[in-house]
Parts: C-alpha cells; structure tokens; sequence
C-alpha cells in the first residue's frame, strides 16, 4: 500500500502510509487506539476508499471498491467481533453466501463438509464441520472465521486483534495454526496491542501514530520497548515496579457465598476469599466462569443464595449498590459502557455519579452546579482527562480517557475497597501503563484491591496473591511468586493441582 | 488534531439536530400545498388565509393558544415519560380519568369557597391522571411488563370506565328535555359550581385594559401549562430527581451499578407524566365546558405523542410545538369554513401527519450522518 491517506471529517485517520508486507510473511500490525490500524486495514479490505494513494499486490495495481473485490483479490479479513450465526453448523457459517449447490436448488452440504474437512486437516484446525457454532468454544468459532475466508481463497489474511478473545491456550493453538498457514505460502497481517505477541509470532512489525507509519522493523533486530516507544511517542514503563509490602487488616471477606443466574443455573459455588489492606488479591480465569457475578454480589448488584460478605467486621451481605458504595467500596466496572459510565452525560455529570445525591453536590433537591464545576475541573487537571472540558458528553471521549473518568471518580472517596474489573479493556499501552500506576498507588496507601482480569500479564504482574477462579468456584489461591504460566492456564481450564494450596487451607489461613 | 475544527463540526451538527423538525414543517407544507393544487386551489393563497386567520389578529392567537393548551399538557406527560426512557401511550386514558376526577370534585363539593375549590380540582385532575399512570408504572418497575402494552390497554379501560361513571353521574335533563321527553344526546356530567371554573384571560386582561374578545375561549389553564413546562424542565435538569431520572432513561444498568433506585425512579416518572396529562382538565373542564364530555378529550392524548416528538422531548420545544399544532388545527378549522369546505380539514391532518413521519425521517437521517462520521 502506497502513500495511502484517508480523511475522515476532521481527522485525518490516514497520513500517506506505506504499508508493505512480504509474500508468505506474518506481519504485525501495532499502535494505539486511533492510530489508524483499522482505517488501514479497512481500505486494504474495501470498507473504506482511500481518498489518496495506490494499492499493489504482487507488484500489481489494484482497486478494492468493496469487500468482494477484496475476495476477488485473494484478501480476506478476520473481525474482532465474530460474524457468525449461533443456531447454524460450521458448515452453514462457511458456505453463507456462496453455497455450492446441486441441480441449481439444493445446497451440497456434502461437498461444503468435505472441503472444510480437508481445509482444517491442511492446517490443523481440527473441527468438526457439523458442530453447531452456539455449542463450540470461543477458540473454535474463531478457527470457523478462518476458514470462512480461506474457504472464500484468500492468500492474504488480515486478524484484527484476534487473541483478545482466547485463553493462553487458545492463543497457542492459534500460533500454531497462523505457523501452519505461513507454512503453506499465506501472508498473515496481525493487529494487536500486546507486544508480547509480535514478539512471538511475527516476522516484521510496523508501527502506527497519529495515522502514520513510525516504523517498520524486523521483528529479531527489535524489543519490546522500542516497539511501546514508537507507539506512543515516549518512553514507558511496560514492567509495574512493585515493592513487598506488609498487608494489615483483613478488609474483604466473603464466606461460602453462591449465587444463581437469571435461569436459576449457579454461578457461583461456595467462593471464600479475602483481602487485606494493602494487598491486590487478582482473580485469574476464563471470562464467563463468574468473574462478573463476583464482583456483582459483593457491590451489591447481584443478589446471593448462601453465604456471607463482610468489610472489615460488619456483614454487608444484601446491602444495596447505594449503601455498599457508602461503605467506601470504589468498583471499577468490566464493561464500562454498559455500568460504567451514561455516554448522554457530560464529563462532570458522570464524574459525581453515584454521589450526586448527597452533599456536596447537592443544595436541598436542586444540584448545586458550581460545585459539581469546580470539582470536575479539579479532577479533569489531575487525572489529565482529554480533552480537558467538562461539558463534553462522555461518549465522545476515547475509551482511554473514559476510563480515566471512571478511575478519578472511584478513587475519589479515599475507598477502603477497590474492585477493579478489567480494568484496562480495550486501552492503549499508556492508558494501562496509567490505570496500573493507580492501581499500585492505591496499595501503597494501604487499600485493598481485588482484580480481576482477563489479561493472565495484568494479573501477574500486580497482584499479590492469586485466585484461580473456574466454572464459579474459586479452584486456588496462589501466592504470586515464581508462577508457571502454564500451571495457571492449566487450572483456569478446569485442571487441578495437587502440589498447590487448596482453597480450604487457604481460607483457613486468612481467618 | 485540529480540535477547533472538530468542536465546529460537533456545533454545526448539534444544531442541524435541534432544528430537524422545522425543516420537518417546511416540508410538510410543500407536500401540502401539492395537494391543495389537486384540489384545484392555491396553495399560497389558502397558506395565507389559514395563518392570517389563526395568527394574524389577537382572537385568533387567543383561540390557537386555547387549542395549544391541552397539547402541551399531554405532550409534557410523554415527554417527561420518555426522559425515563418510558414509551406513555396512556395520556389518553389518564386525561378521561383525571378530567373525570377533577368534574367530581367541581359538582360534589358545591359550598367550598373559589379558594379553595380551585386548587383541589386542579389537584384532582393531576391525581387522577397520576393515579392511572402508576399502575402500569408499577407493573413496569416491579415485573417488567412493558409499560406500551399496559398504557394502550388501560386507555380503554379508562375510556369505557369513563364513559360509565358519566352515566352514572349524569346531569339531570333540562326544562327543555323534560317537556320534549328526551334523553341526553351524548351523556356528560351535571357542571361544576362557580367556585370550581377557572377565569378566562379575556376577563383578566380587560381589568388591566387590553383589549381582547370576551367570547374568547383562552383561560388560565394556559398560565398552569406554561408554568408545567418551567416546572419539568427545573425538575429534569436541576435536580438530583431529574438526574436520576434521566440517567435510568439513558442507561439503567450504569444507573444500578451508581446506586440508583431503578423502580422507583420508573414508578415516580410514569406518575409525574400521568399528572401532567391529567392536568387537561384544567382546560376543557375548568376553563370551557364545565362539565365532562368524553368527546372533550378524545385524541389529546395521542396528540401529545405527535408533539413530543416534533418538539424533541424538550419541554419549551413541547410548547412550541403544541401552538403549531393550535395554528393548524384552528386555521384549517377557519379555512374550510371560508372556502365554503372546499379545503377539507381533514387536509391538516395529512399536514400533521407528515411533520410527524418528516421528523422521525430527517431524525434518522441525521443520526446516520454523524454515526459515519464518527466512524473512525
């Protein structure tokens, strides 16, 4: 791609990129949110048109109009999101929109079955063409994406952050198949964020900010740093510092509690666990294995079947969200869109939310503005918010900075408590390097935090000790010290350990 | 990044946004006028006659302001509803129970002083149509059944209940009546004393000498409306009420996880909307007729949704889009009189009609504009 530039209104998204990638190479594609990876890729797949520029493949000039020229041209394109039809088999997913037919009206889902066969044998997919999406991993639906396109012939594949989704061992068996197709001649462009991975798996990187390309190197003759340093245009500090400190009071603890879902299904079995002031206690696991109802029953949000949750000495089991955030519980929500912030608000509305009906927000029943003004001024300066101006709606703001909103105000009321849920989701690498900073400044003022992510790198690299959480049950807790990531994985997939502590033992202990 | 520029853009889009329904209205007229040349007539000269009839002198705008009324109050209820996230159906049902209610208090309590008996039926007809919203407002908190369903069906039961009680409580037949040995043509109530009517601002204004035709239908109903549109937006938008309020209609799961009381939030907005509807009672019952006539109130109601929507849910806009309502339904009443029916009224409800599709039309069509413009 050839000094590509595309203007949006506004934004020039695109600044006469050069984008080359070698024949039968992985190539990785990184950059902050906004620095234009997607623009780029959507223009190399025909969503976007380019405003200025050219496009060669194989030394030819070609023009993409639309996606199904990109098809025509052998490109293929794997979405973050999903774009598959739950209630469907694998077959019916791939074939969708080009199905072979017999005698013009029949659909030949025999010969459709046996070209995936042969496709997934070819490259070590290893699925079962007949299984039905809704009842197949998250790994697996993502190796269906794959096929859909290279059932479609494509040479050229383009991931848009593909590992964000899967588990470490997904995210292996993955690099073994993105090797396998390398193997076979495909070129494989790779968007993501964690440099880690370009490391592991590409044969060049280039990097993208402010909609230009900073640089492209090999990917042996590079590092990490110098890979985050492009990016963001400064230096950063990938690694948290984190200094042994001694933990104090036990702040939260949680008794055998359970609790139900929606379809009166458990999600929660008998969880035990503590944390003490000055400790990060991290919760790793699998999404969906009831890290988010965790963190709804001790906020307040989810009602329990059984057990018991106190703050310090005080039982807040079944207390309401208002009276558990009166207790100075600071809850960094998973999806910030969906609890953590309403977009229609303004930057300062949404910075008093959850405390806009008390004093010193409020005069009687009226809101009392200039205060609420001068604190989201206050907050905005010291938390560095962009843009700087309170009466923006908070939907306009970038996630990062959106979850700067969120961060400034939970950490606000001095919380005795912090519940951070994912808390760096979707970020760039400075914006992370930002939420762990304050993460850590809070245990150093002696609060007890409980993480949870999804990031194994997060959890490891900031907590103090560890709960592997799976299917709703707390299978281990860990102290963070010498960890084999793959012992992790292990026990997040439904593995136990018999050398480790069991979580009885350990409950015991921080009685 | 040139922010400066994208401040600009924002501005220019925000205010193509606000003023959507007026290219709604220019529109509307153009379609209009094309069938008003079917018709066989000019579309500039009946425009003419229609707006210089309706606005053009102080009787009229007294009578489009008296037709405006009833609409601002029953578009502040959907409005107000709808900042909850809450889809109120129902204003036609409450404006049958809260008129009814408030004709009561006006024939029963026939020895209260003005003083007092003013303010109660005034009080009567917001907690009738109160009352009426919360029981779908409960439903909704509690069970979640979805407040459309329940509002639609309750208008019937408060049409037919209505149409009962006035039964009922039927006036006694006239003089008249007793020597011709009829019966009521459309049953209403006995009429409500003195003590209970609201002033008309044609008595009002001549005590401060301005001139204004006493057979003029505006009251002091208007003056409620008006100061019901201040009072909403103060509530909406300077309270910690209406911000809660408003927060459960932008995002109710960030509103839960913020410590906001969902349920209550949904019942106390469905009662305030009810209110607000029942509060036509104050025109037709207290200020005109006197006395409850179901016909009085029919399509209020329903109109009030047409005039949210046009006047963006913004309680001024209401306003405004109630006396446009006023101008077309008074000036097309005049119009078809004038050209001896030539011009059907029905005509300016087809005009109606379109503002209301062009809104949501152009609505959209904005929307669209600024989501692919934000889509990098």
């Amino acid at each position: 791609m050839k000094n590509i530039t595309k203007n949006f209104p506004l934004v020039k998204a695109n600044d006469k990129v050069i984008f080359a990638v070698k024949m039968g190479e992985i190539h990785a594609l990184v950059g902050e949110n906004g620095a234009g990876k997607s623009t780029l890729m959507s223009i190399l797949y025909g969503l976007y048109q380019a405003d200025e520029g050219e496009i060669f493949i194989a030394g030819k000039k070609v023009n993409i109009s639309n996606p199904n020229k990109a098809i025509e041209n052998k490109i293929g394109m794997v979405h973050q999101h999903f774009m598959l039809i739950p209630p469907l088999t694998v077959i019916e997913n791939v074939i969708l929109g080009m199905e072979p037919r017999r005698n013009y009206f029949f659909v030949d889902l025999n010969k459709a079955a046996s070209d995936i066969k042969n496709l997934s044998e070819k490259y070590g997919f290893k699925i079962d063409p007949w299984a039905k999406i809704e009842d197949v991993s998250v790994g697996i639906q993502q190796r269906v994406e794959i096929v859909k396109v290279l059932y479609r012939g494509a040479e050229i594949l383009i991931l848009d952050e593909p590992t964000a989704v899967l588990t470490p061992q997904e995210v292996d068996e993955l690099f073994k198949i993105l090797k396998s197709l390398k193997k076979q001649g495909k070129t494989i462009i790779f968007i993501t964020h964690k440099l880690n991975e370009v490391m592991e798996i590409s044969d060049r990187v280039t990097v993208m900010r402010d909609g230009k390309v900073v640089g492209t190197k090999d990917t042996i003759h590079t590092n990490t740093s110098e890979i985050a340093t492009l990016m963001v245009g400064r230096e950063v500090l990938l690694k948290t510092s984190k200094i042994d400190q001694k933990t104090g009071k036990t702040v939260l603890r949680l008794e055998q509690v359970s609790a139900f879902n929606q379809n009166k299904y458990p999600v929660l079995k008998d969880i035990s666990l503590s944390v003490k002031e000055g400790q990060i206690l991290g919760i790793a696991g699998v999404e969906g294995n009831g890290q988010t109802e965790l963190v709804e029953v001790i906020t307040g949000l989810k009602p329990i079947s059984s057990g018991k949750i106190y703050l310090y000495e005080h039982n807040i089991t079944g207390l309401n969200p208002r009276k558990i955030r009166e207790l100075n519980i600071a809850h960094i929500p998973e999806d910030r869109r969906k609890r953590g912030f309403i977009g229609e608000y303004s930057v300062a509305e949404n910075l008093v939310l959850g405390s806009h009906y008390k004093p010193p927000f409020v005069k009687g029943s009226l809101i009392d503005f200039p205060a609420v003004h001068r604190y989201a001024n206050k907050l905005i300066a010291d938390y560095d918010i962009r843009p700087a101006v309170k009466e923006n709606l908070l939907k306009s703001l970038s996630g990062g900075n959106q979850q700067k909103v969120i961060v400034a105000r939970e950490l606000q009321g001095e919380p005795v408590l912090l519940i951070a849920a994912q808390p760096t989701r979707g970020l760039d690498v400075g914006s992370i390097e930002f939420v762990h900073k304050q993460i850590l400044n809070e245990r150093s003022k002696g609060k007890a935090i409980l993480l949870v992510s999804a990031e194994l790198d997060e959890i490891l690299s900031l907590s103090d000790e560890i709960a592997v959480i799976y299917e709703g049950r707390i299978v281990e807790i860990l102290i963070n010290k010498d960890i084999d990531r793959g012992k992790l994985g292990f026990l997040m997939t439904g593995g136990s350990s018999p050398g480790g502590k069991s979580n009885k033992t350990q409950y015991a202990d921080t009685r | 990044m040139n922010k400066e520029k994208i401040q600009k853009g924002n501005l220019f889009f925000s205010i193509v946004e606000k003023v959507t329904p007026i290219i709604a209205i220019i529109g509307a007229l153009i379609i209009g006028s094309i069938v008003i040349l079917l018709i066989g007539e000019d579309p500039i000269q009946v425009y003419k006659m229609m707006f210089g009839l309706a606005i053009g002198n102080r009787d009229g705008w007294g009578n489009v302001l008296f037709r405006a009324t009833p609409l601002i109050f029953t578009g502040l209820a959907v409005a107000f509803a709808f900042r909850c996230g809450l889809f109120n159906i129902g204003g036609e049902g409450q404006v049958y129970v809260g008129a009814f209610l408030a004709a009561y208090v006006g024939f029963t309590f026939i020895n209260f002083p003005a003083i007092i008996l003013i303010p109660l039926t005034i009080a009567a007809s917001a907690i009738g149509g109160a009352f009426w919203a919360t029981i779908p407002g409960v439903l909704k908190a509690k069970k979640g059944i979805h407040e459309v369903i329940i509002t639609i069906m309750m208008n019937w039961i408060a049409a037919s209940f209505t149409f009962y009680l006035a039964l009922l409580y039927k006036a006694p037949p006239t003089e008249a009546m007793r020597m011709a040995g009829v019966q009521q043509m459309i049953p209403h109530t006995s009429e409500i004393v003195e003590a209970a009517r609201l002033p008309r601002i044609a008595s009002i204004l001549s005590k401060i000498n301005i001139q204004f035709p006493a057979h003029n239908p505006l009251n002091v109903s208007f003056i409620i409306a008006i100061i019901a549109a201040f009072l909403v937006y103060y509530i909406l938008w300077k309270t910690s009420l209406g911000y809660e309020i408003r927060a459960v209609g932008y995002n109710q799961t960030a509103s839960e996880y913020a410590g906001i009381n969902i349920s209550k939030n949904i019942i106390l907005a469905m009662m305030i909307s009810g209110a607000l509807a029942g509060l036509v009672g104050t025109n037709e019952l207290m200020g005109y007729k006197f006395r409850w006539r179901q016909d009085l109130f029919t399509n209020l109601g329903f109109n009030g949704i047409a005039v949210a929507l046009l006047g963006k849910n913004h309680p001024f806009g209401v306003v405004l889009a109630a006396i446009l309502f006023g101008i077309l339904s008074y000036g097309g009443a005049l119009v078809n009189i004038f050209t001896g029916g030539k011009i059907p009224r029905e005509l300016i409800m087809v005009i109606q009609a379109v503002i209301v599709i062009l809104v949501v039309i152009s609505d959209e069509i904005i929307k669209r504009v600024i989501l692919r413009r934000k889509a990098e």
